[in-house]
């Protein structure tokens, strides 16, 4: 079926918009200092919305309660990070401190990165051979039970040489370091991760818009149905988490490329409360609200909540304003969003053309609506 | 070799103690359309149940296409808690448990008793999920979009199929939107998808008026022809039955009862005690 004139005006619109909202962020590199804090929030959501979307797709889009985002992230941090680190490095004694690097041998940034994800679906593949064909809430029990295993795992001293066991990793090919192929001129690093992320993303979405995004969206609503219509449940679910897998790895890796270093206890099963509670702010269900629930979280958190930790605020000689005041505010704030909107920011829906022109429209009906009331 | 598309062969369906469908054994015909019938908690929705891998029989067997496809006999505790009959005929056989949608993939569809439409999707995107199981793509090349004309295949049949259905007009609706009897056959519409030898329709006219019934019966029989199709549907309204069905089973606590053309059916006494007499009281 060929697509109507609307869709391809819409498709277009849509186009002209990404591409204004990434030139918009070159420019602003280009213009604003490297140091201020709005790249490094920008930065830092861009992979966070990567980790709640590719955990939307399994919990949202199929219908899997899953909570192993941060073990599967931590999995991609450290892939990346060992894998590029510079041979030189592991051999001499300023990051592998106290261990001999077992590994002699490095890799690209881009083949770190692939292997990153590919690692972490080898393990959700894995996982998901017994506990998918399970009822599924062992799936969150398992998942959860081995982000904590793994946390544990990656700081035993008998990995060490691997893992650096409790240990910081660095010296790995960070944001800053990225350069266009063959030549030595740098990427903006806000400008280059976005775009990564925004890569994936897009993947994400076209996957949930095919025929198979369809069958876990049929998965989600009705498995019986779904089972009676030909699905093969097993298969799907396996699939959606191994996809969704291979995404949080990928998004470790970002992750550890924005902090410079990776260290296993940063992983933790509050990361994963984190990234749901991204989800769940966003909307379940929908990508776009993945996206803009992790810009908002992360910037009240770390950027438009922080005046409230600076004890000069004093009012009215109240000492309410010391630090830890911000997490009670950010609190209350999300219980607001919660309670105004059931289905999070976005519920299920998109932000695309279509729906922001019905969405102004409905408000212009409804203005013409009461106007007619008082007249 | 015999013209029966469907065989079932003294299948037992046992809860617990219940014993929900107790040794039935019957034929449905190619081409056919077959219906089966019995009061409430018969045990009809059971055997299809049993038929379509929801549940695995206790005991008995299942073929499909001269082809055994399901088959059962009491294993474990059960093998002491069975009341059914036939316990040891099919102990040396081989169990064969296959999952609904390997079942789907044989060719048997169905719809059911409370409809399962799926709720977020469309009119048109229930229809074309169905589509999904003889889909040629692989996930890759779904993603990437790299088999445009088989998309292009699946998006046209279901367009078709919803003309067939009238239902082309609500291709954008929200399935559970529709009023109800259009619910029914958007449902009948998406067993369709999955290109279907045998179709196996859980009370298709339930809540439907005299009309309706009436209409949807000339429907079913007009599907059958255009698709092909043999048809095993459960069904209460009698005027229904009596008039497209070549065949008739009636179940009362699980057990056959009778079986035969709706006139031999009309006419046959332990029929009439169990299950029209009440229905006419
Ligand atoms: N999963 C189950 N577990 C236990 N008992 C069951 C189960 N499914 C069905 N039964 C029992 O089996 C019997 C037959 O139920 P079934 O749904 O097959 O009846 P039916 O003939 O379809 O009736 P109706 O006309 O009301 O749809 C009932 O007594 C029911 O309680
Ligand atoms: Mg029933």
């Amino acid at each position: 079926m060929t697509k109507t004139k609307e869709e391809k005006r819409d498709a277009i619109i849509a186009a002209c918009c990404i591409g204004a909202f990434y030139v918009l962020i070159l420019i602003l590199e280009a213009v604003v200092p490297a140091t201020h804090i709005l790249f490094s929030i920008l930065k830092k959501s861009a992979v966070y919305s990567l980790a709640a979307v590719s955990m939307n797709l399994l919990n949202g889009f199929t219908g899997l309660f899953s909570l192993g985002q941060a073990g599967f992230m931590l999995l991609g941090a450290y892939t990346y990070a060992i894998l590029n680190m510079p041979t030189e490095l592991k051999l001499g004694t300023s990051v592998y401190k106290y261990y001999e690097c077992a590994i002699h041998f490095d890799m690209g940034f881009l083949p770190s990165l692939l292997l990153a994800g590919v690692i972490a679906a080898v393990f959700a593949a894995l996982i998901g051979i017994p506990v998918l064909r399970l009822k599924s809430d062992y799936l969150a029990i398992a998942t959860l039970g081995f982000a904590e295993i793994i946390r544990a795992v990656f700081q035993w001293e008998a990995l060490g040489p691997v893992t650096n066991g409790a240990n910081i990793l660095s010296g790995f090919t960070d944001l800053n370091h990225i350069y266009i192929p063959f030549t030595k001129i740098a990427i903006p690093p806000t400008f280059f991760v976005m775009l990564l992320s925004g890569i994936c993303i897009a993947i994400v979405l076209l996957l949930i818009n095919s025929s198979f995004g369809r069958a876990f969206k049929a998965i989600r609503d009705d498995e019986i149905a779904a089972e009676a219509m030909g699905i093969n449940l097993f298969k799907h679910k396996e699939m959606s988490f191994i996809i969704s897998s291979f995404f949080a790895g990928i998004s470790g890796a970002l992750l550890a490329m924005y902090q410079f270093t990776v260290k296993a206890a940063t992983f933790k099963t509050a990361m994963t409360y984190e990234i749901l509670l991204i989800v769940v702010i966003g909307g379940i269900g929908s990508i776009s609200g993945s996206c803009i629930g992790s810009f908002l979280f992360i910037a009240c958190n770390e950027w438009w909540l922080r005046f409230l930790d600076e004890s000069s605020n004093n009012i009215a000689g109240l000492n309410i304003f010391r630090s830890g005041f911000r997490k009670v505010v950010f609190s209350l704030i999300i219980m607001v969003i919660v309670l105004f909107f059931r289905k999070g920011l976005m519920g299920d829906k998109e932000l695309t053309a279509k729906n922001v022109r019905q969405f102004i429209a409905g408000k212009k009906s409804e203005k013409k609506a009461k106007g007619g009331e008082k007249a | 070799m015999s013209e029966a598309l469907l065989r079932l062969e003294n299948v037992t369906m046992q809860f617990g103690g219940v014993v929900a469908v107790d040794s039935l054994s019957l034929e449905v015909e190619t081409g056919k359309i077959v219906a089966l019938i019995g009061p409430n908690g018969a045990g009809k929705t059971t055997a299809f149940n049993c038929i379509t891998g929801v549940y695995q029989p206790t005991n008995g067997l299942i073929s499909f296409d001269d082809k055994l496809v399901v088959s059962g006999h009491p294993t474990g505790k059960m093998k002491r808690d069975y009341k059914g009959s036939n316990s040891e005929k099919y102990l040396d056989k081989e169990i064969i448990d296959p999952t609904p949608d390997e079942i789907t993939r044989l060719g048997i569809a169905r719809t059911f008793q409370n409809i399962r439409l799926w709720k977020s999707m469309s009119v048109f995107d229930n229809v074309l999920t169905a589509k999904h199981m003889r889909n040629r793509q692989n996930v890759f090349t779904a993603t990437f979009r790299l088999d445009r004309a088989e998309e292009k295949r699946m998006r046209q049949e279901t367009m078709e199929l919803l003309e067939e259905q009238n239902l082309a007009q609500y291709k954008d609706d929200l399935a559970v939107s529709l009023p109800y009897g259009l619910q029914r056959r958007l449902e009948i519409a998406r067993a369709l998808a999955t290109d279907p030898k045998l179709l196996l329709l859980d009370e298709p006219a339930a809540g439907m008026n005299p009309q309706e019934t009436l209409e949807l019966g000339e429907f079913i029989v007009e599907i059958q022809k255009k698709h092909n199709l043999t048809i095993f549907m459960i069904e209460h309204h009698m005027d229904l039955v009596m008039r497209f069905c070549d065949k008739i089973y009636v179940i009362d606590f699980g057990k056959l009862i009778a079986g035969g053309t709706p006139a031999e059916i009309k006419n046959n006494q332990r029929v009439i005690d169990a299950y029209l007499g009440v229905a006419e009281e």
